[in-house]
């Protein structure tokens, strides 16, 4: 007897409901009864559009309405108000909590975001679009969207929700109705979309035959727009850690390619990069929380010098004693590195440290429905670039590139025209490790800093080298941006442990061909 | 070998394989491994001065495995020039090997009360994967000890030796290598236990393997293939083989312009390197009762390499020392100051290259320490760098 007259009420209200202010029997009808109800009385509502109803439903979620007997309290600071006019009231003693299901939680969200789709704010429509399109629509709720199509004048807003509007027709019982959502629906290129007509091509699904094939139309139409998503998804971050190994290869193409020195302490200069951005982060924040933002103008060059010091200072201490000897060099520099990472344990403890982005690296831009391109990977895309480009040029263009160069073609002769063979030695040796804090800077963007932060780059790094083809810029960009882009790829089919591994196997297998990388040196000499 | 020259004038004499003093120190090193460290732990008394504790055999026991990873180390990077970062594989390979046997001897004593090894239970595996088909023989295991490391090294040198890839760039792909077999075996669908690896060893050949007479059954077996190996190692650097080796180590085109083929002598050396590799970490496993992959990370395959460098490379007798010193310093330090051990490694890696390039057993021939003795400096056949 109770629901029958409940529905009753609830008759009564959808009559009077157009365009009219909240009444206590609506808000009676949606904080109490059953599911079904409640849900019509509270789509009822919406259509209405009160104002007063946005802060209702979101009472209810927040667990803030109360009823007793016919009366619906809204409680809050222990205040009650009667909640369809927000007048004073006295709250009765047997005055009961509403309890809103999973169910009815998602309809009140749904109300609550539909609410804003009649907002004056296109930002707030479009958020809210997103919102819905994440929420499970009923039936119940298509005169809401209805309406809101009917008061949306931007275009691709208005497409969204007609797709919306599909999404809910799609299991409409109105053959008519389905057959039009499925090819309404064939323009969609949302993974949800995708589900939803899986789901109701499935079992239970779909029975009529022609809709079935409009739906499964509709299907391959969503998924073949997906997969372009996922494939650019592939490249996106393909070239993303390609550019990471250019940006730790770039230091070893000079130090190792140029240099024909083996520096496996390579990683901890990036180490060092990575600490050295944590350390002036903390400085702006303790000294100039204002400028925050701007920390990481002031760390790209404070990591280049640090870390250029520290391999000045190698380079100076021990390397220089080496050269001509490549295998002690290797044993040599792993020394350091040892003696680096544990130095940063003592200091900075084994634990990560937090390094945060800056506000305008955070976030990322929306490039496809199921592809979003962070910022802060485009930015190391672009430092990668940069890098790259101020190597070349001071290679190719400068008086130390043309110094470097000669000495590394011919030492006694370049030492024999007036070359300082030992001073060109450690400036390039300080810049290659300079280029390896560059990129530990930025590595602290993307990835933990740590101890070990430079471990796991080191062996991918050398790699890059030695398949690019020793002391060549070009083979070096080409390998990192191949490899990193390999990787990923497999990575999508074979899951990441197994793609490093087959990448391993591609490598040694590469190198059987091109002995001396992609783009090899020429020469006649019988220890090519 | 098509075109070998007969060298009798390069081929040096020894009718014996060491002097007199040599003989000497090996029946002194059998003496000590077989007689007296047995009586020492089993039979003196615990509170006897003489008494041997079980740690230190058991620390003993495992230093002498990696010595014979340092002697083989040896063989490869003093006598042939060639650095490999992938030894730690086949030592662990070695291990793993006996280590999947062992699994099997545990029978149905695990934590589970089940005929599988534990972690397979847990990974709800219902029957053994096909490369654990022969598990349960001790013999097909202990061929696979020496079979797995290998072949992986025989392929993998066919392959990076026929490429002529030599001198940093061997050490840099081997280092890759390392690093991808180190990934698979962290994997649980690898089917080796995943990061917990093989532990909890209960028996072997059907006798409980944490028995004193067992554990030093096991001391002694390994102290006799230390000093099996040495006198190997010894022969084959003596021999007309052995003298390419340290040819192609100084002047490779030479060599093959004389008409050798390194790719042969290369590929021997650094086969036979593995597998004594995968021998020693087979003797390692069941007396340290563990086998994870850590074994198998870059910095354990390098250390190998500081061990033999500590020695002595080329002296076959110094990576031994080098073994030792290393490690005893290792325990040392990890038991008394560990956040400090990795500075007294890393500082060993520099000193040794910058300073001392012959190793302990070099500093202790150098002509001024010999003068120091009041001996005369001798002609030692070991080559510097």
């Amino acid at each position: 007897m109770r629901t029958l007259l409940r529905f009753l009420c609830l008759a009564l209200s959808l009559l009077a409901g157009a365009a009219e202010a909240l009444t206590p029997q609506q808000t009676l009808a949606i904080a109490a009864g059953e599911n079904d109800a409640r849900i019509a009385a509270l789509t009822a509502a919406a259509t209405g559009g009160d104002a007063r109803l946005a802060a209702f439903v979101q009472a209810l979620l927040d667990g803030e309405v109360k009823v007793a007997g016919d009366k619906v309290y809204l409680v809050k600071d222990d205040k009650a108000t009667i909640a369809a006019t927000g007048e004073p009231a006295k709250l009765p003693d047997d005055a009961e909590d509403v309890t809103n299901n999973n169910r009815m939680r998602g309809a009140l969200d749904a109300v609550l975001s539909t609410l804003r789709l009649f907002s004056p704010d296109l930002a707030v429509r479009r958020a809210a679009i997103v919102d819905l399109g994440k929420a499970t629509l009923e039936e119940g709720q298509l005169p809401l969207i209805d309406k809101a199509l009917a008061a949306e004048t931007d275009p691709q807003l208005k497409d969204n929700l007609g797709r919306m509007r599909a999404a809910i027709l799609v299991s409409s019982t109105d053959r008519g109705n389905r057959l039009a959502a499925a090819k309404e629906l064939a323009s969609s290129s949302q993974s949800s979309v995708a589900s939803l007509l899986q789901e109701r091509l499935g079992d239970g699904g779909e029975a009529d035959p022609e809709v079935r094939a409009a739906l499964g139309q509709a299907l391959d139409a969503v998924r073949g727009r997906l997969a372009w998503g996922e494939r650019l998804g592939v490249i996106f971050t393909g070239l993303s850690l390609g550019s990471v190994l250019l940006l730790v290869a770039l230091g070893l193409a000079i130090t190792y390619g140029l240099m024909g020195v083996i520096n496996m302490a390579h990683g901890e200069l990036m180490m060092i990069g990575a600490y050295t951005t944590y350390m002036v982060q903390n400085l702006f924040r303790a000294y100039a929380p204002g400028a925050f933002d701007a920390y990481i103008l002031v760390a790209i060059p404070a990591a280049f010098l640090v870390a250029a010091l520290v391999g000045a200072v190698l380079e100076r201490g021990v390397i220089r004693f080496l050269y001509g000897r490549p295998l002690e060099t290797l044993l040599a520099t792993w020394g350091i590195s040892l003696v680096l990472q544990q130095a940063v344990r003592s200091i900075f403890g084994a634990q990560n440290v937090p390094v945060e982005n800056p506000g305008w690296l955070s976030g990322g831009v929306q490039a496809m429905s199921n592809l979003v391109l962070p910022y802060n990977r485009l930015a190391i895309i672009a430092f990668a670039m940069l890098v790259l480009g101020g190597v070349a040029l001071l290679i190719a263009r400068t008086r130390l590139g043309l110094f470097v160069r000669g000495v590394t073609q011919n030492r006694r002769m370049a030492s024999c025209v007036g070359v300082d063979t030992a001073r060109i030695d450690m400036v390039a040796f300080a810049f290659g490790a300079g280029i390896a804090g560059l990129a530990g800077c930025a590595l602290s963007q993307i990835g933990n800093v740590g101890p070990d932060l430079g471990q796991s780059y080191i062996v991918d790094a050398f790699l890059v080298v030695v398949v690019g083809g020793v002391g060549q810029l070009a083979g070096t960009v080409v390998a990192a941006l191949g490899l990193g882009v390999l990787n990923k790829f497999l990575e999508g089919m074979a899951g990441a442990v197994l793609a490093k591994i087959m990448v391993l196997v591609f490598i040694v297998i590469f190198i059987q061909r091109k002995p001396s990388g992609l783009f090899a040196m020429k020469g006649r000499s019988a220890e090519a | 070998m098509s075109a070998v020259l007969p060298l009798p004038a390069l081929a040096p004499r020894r009718s014996m394989l060491l002097g007199m003093k040599g003989w000497l120190g090996v029946t002194i090193a059998l003496a000590v491994v077989a007689v007296i460290v047995p009586i020492a732990n089993l039979l003196v008394p615990a509170g006897s001065v003489f008494h041997l504790s079980d740690y230190a055999v058991q620390l003993v026991a495992k230093i002498m495995c990696y010595a014979m990873a340092a002697l083989a180390m040896d063989l490869i990077w003093g006598y042939t020039g060639i650095l490999s970062l992938g030894h730690g594989v086949f030592f662990a390979l070695g291990g793993y090997a006996m280590g999947m046997y062992l699994m099997r001897q545990i029978g149905s004593d695990g934590q589970y009360r089940m005929p599988m090894p534990d972690f397979m239970v847990f990974l709800n595996w219902k029957e053994f994967p096909w490369h654990w088909a022969l598990s349960n023989s001790f013999v097909a295991q202990m061929a696979l000890v020496v079979l797995a490391p290998g072949l992986l090294a025989f392929v993998f040198g066919f392959f990076a030796f026929r490429s002529r890839i030599k001198g940093v760039y061997f050490s840099i792909i081997t280092q890759a290598m390392t690093f991808a077999m180190m990934l698979l075996f962290f994997r649980n669908e690898t089917g080796f236990g995943g990061n917990n690896g093989f532990t909890d060893f209960k028996r072997i050949l059907g006798i409980p393997i944490a028995t004193p007479s067992m554990r030093m059954t096991l001391f002694v077996i390994t102290g006799c293939t230390l000093i099996g190996f040495y006198l190997m190692a010894r022969a084959i650097v003596g021999s007309k083989f052995g003298r390419v080796l340290q040819a192609i180590r100084d002047a490779e085109s030479r060599v093959m312009f004389t008409g050798y083929d390194p790719l042969r002598y290369k590929l021997a050396i650094w086969t036979l390197s593995a597998v004594m590799c995968g021998i020693a970490g087979a003797l390692y496993v069941p007396q340290v009762g563990i086998i994870n992959p850590s074994e198998m990370t870059p910095a354990a395959s390098i250390e190998i390499a500081i061990w033999a460098a500590v020695g002595g490379r080329a002296t076959l007798i110094g990576p031994i020392i080098g073994a030792f010193v290393v490690n005893g310093a290792k325990s040392v330090f990890t038991q008394h100051m560990p956040e400090y051990w990795l500075y007294v490694l890393g500082a060993m890696f520099i000193a040794v290259t910058l300073f001392l390039p012959g190793g302990v057993v070099g500093l202790a021939r150098h002509p001024r320490v010999l003068a120091l003795l009041g001996k005369s400096a001798r002609k030692e056949d070991g080559a510097s760098s």
